[in-house]
């Protein structure tokens, strides 16, 4: 095993796998290490994304699509259902991924473009030189050994203890963490065009349960709700069994995952010396939706932009890699994530009468885009109370 | 009396979640295999959190 890299990347998930792309196109010397002796799996993922955001990263392929999306529905705790349809949006929806696949073919050109990728090696401490990472203590296989790297971007997903032994902090609060469950089923009766997201506190307190489309019979069946709601007897599993015995008692459950989702706000400073930190590591999912794929690619890619000219120029401090931060906090991915964050705050002190009058409010709209923003607008159009309620968001609805 | 935690791994999804929110760094997911590696202080976040219920703080004679 070679040990002396330009950039050692932490995790091989979608963050990992653009970073280490990225950086070895730029021609730097690359390693990319996975704990876990498979690319993509276990899958923690509904693997859903927008068609747009995918389009940005790479060419939409029929190996690792699974389905492709028309229409979503959001589904009220007394059934009254919102249903956004994409010919009627001026924007394209989604699909559904086979991120078992998709996943490996990200790693795979990672390795054409000629980064080192050795799975089954973990991290298991910052190599720490003046308050600076200069590499990573891994596990390979069982042997311990030391990889050093003039910048180490930790894309290790949830987990996310690399930058936390480095010293960032990276603990995610009970309430901020979506506790999940997610079944693949197959033999059951859906609308294989839509996703479909149920909303309430009988349904999926502080959630959603989702059922995304994989095939004309076959969906992810999986929910998330707050840690705080989670308890013995009323965990994330609990409430996913309770809905599948009520909705697909004749399905069959062909896989069977959990997961967990942090919701809170991205890290307070995702750089430091020699250290950048990408996708869920940095938290950078989006808090309404959950949706981290498109946000880890886009923080993987632009860390191992930021990481290769600092690199060319000869420091890698804090400040130099700062860059990467500020880069991603003023993009629109940043502003979006502000927002929902707000709206996500709000939204869950709602009761399920008040989001049954809210959904009723705009059972019958047709939005001219498919957004979560657009979906708040036409919210407070019809609701002009909400946005006194909804004051900390006013200055960024515009 | 001793409190600890409780791993049942049968029932373990090897998630990552219950690592993820420990304020010990306690746990470590290895592969699919959690274990308990640093001191734990048995504040019970991890099996509160965890969406298979496959944790538990016990109280030991
Ligand atoms: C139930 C569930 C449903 C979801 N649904 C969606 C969805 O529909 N759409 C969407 O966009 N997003 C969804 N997400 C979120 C999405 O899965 C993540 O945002 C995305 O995978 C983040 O990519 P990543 O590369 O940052 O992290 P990950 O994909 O988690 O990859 C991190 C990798 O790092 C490895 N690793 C961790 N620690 C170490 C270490 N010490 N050494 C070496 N390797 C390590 C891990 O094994 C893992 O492979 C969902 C998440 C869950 C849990
Ligand atoms: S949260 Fe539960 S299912 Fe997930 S790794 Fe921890 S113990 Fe296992
Ligand atoms: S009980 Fe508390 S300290 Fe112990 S592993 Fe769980 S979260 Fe960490």
């Amino acid at each position: 095993m070679k040990n002396n890299y330009d950039i050692l990347i932490i995790g091989g998930g979608p963050a990992g796998a653009l970073a280490a792309k990225t950086a070895a196109e730029a021609g730097n010397t690359v390693c990319l290490i996975e704990k876990r002796a498979a690319i993509g799996t276990p899958v923690r993922c509904a693997e859903g994304i927008g068609k747009e955001l995918l389009k940005e990263f790479i060419k939409p392929d029929p190996r690792w699509i699974a389905a492709d999306i028309e229409r979503a529905r959001l589904i009220s705790p007394n059934g009254t259902t919102i249903s956004l349809e994409q010919d009627k949006a001026g924007n394209e929806v989604g699909y559904v991924l086979d991120r078992k696949i998709f996943d490996r073919e990200l790693v795979w050109q990672a390795a054409e473009a000629g980064a080192d990728v050795i799975v089954k090696t973990r991290a298991t401490a910052p190599i720490m030189e003046n308050g600076a990472v200069r590499g990573a203590k891994v596990l390979s296989v069982g042997m311990p050994a030391d990889i050093r790297a003039e910048v180490v971007i930790a894309a290790d997903g949830t987990e996310a203890q690399f930058a936390r032994r480095a010293g960032l902090d990276t603990v995610v609060p009970l309430r901020e963490m979506m506790s999940c469950a997610q079944y693949l089923m197959t033999d059951i009766d859906i609308d294989a065009g839509s996703t479909d997201f149920y909303l309430g506190n009988e349904i999926a307190p502080e959630g959603y349960l989702w059922v995304f489309p994989k095939g004309d019979r076959t969906a992810n069946v999986g929910i998330g709700i707050s840690g705080r709601k989670s308890r013995d007897g009323s965990r994330a599993k609990d409430y996913l069994d309770r809905f599948v015995a009520k909705n697909f008692p004749n399905g069959k459950t062909i896989e069977a995952i959990a997961g967990g989702v942090p919701v809170c706000r991205p890290l307070a400073c995702t750089v430091a010396d020699g250290l950048m930190v990408a996708g869920d590591a940095a938290r950078v999912v989006d808090p309404i939706t959950g949706g981290g794929i498109g946000n880890a690619m886009l923080t993987g890619r632009l860390a191992a932009q930021v990481a290769s000219e600092c690199i060319a120029a000869g420091n890698c401090s804090k400040e130099a890699l700062m860059p990467y931060d500020a880069g991603w906090r003023t993009s629109r991915m940043g502003t979006i994530l502000e927002r929902n964050y707000k709206v996500k705050e709000y939204f869950v002190t709602l009761d399920d009468a008040k989001l049954n009058t809210l959904a009723e409010s705009i059972a019958n709209i047709s939005l001219k885009e498919f957004s979560v923003l657009a979906l708040i607008k036409e919210l407070i159009t019809r609701n002009p109370k909400l946005l006194l309620e909804l004051k900390a968001l006013k200055d960024t609805l515009s | 009396m001793s409190t600890m935690l409780r791993i049942n791994r049968d029932k373990c999804g090897y998630c990552g979640t219950c690592v993820a929110v420990c304020p010990e760094d306690a746990l470590e997911l290895i592969d699919v295999y959690l274990s308990l590696e640093r001191e734990c202080i048995a504040c019970g976040i991890c099996a509160r959190a965890c969406p298979l219920g496959a944790l538990e703080v016990v109280h030991e004679e």
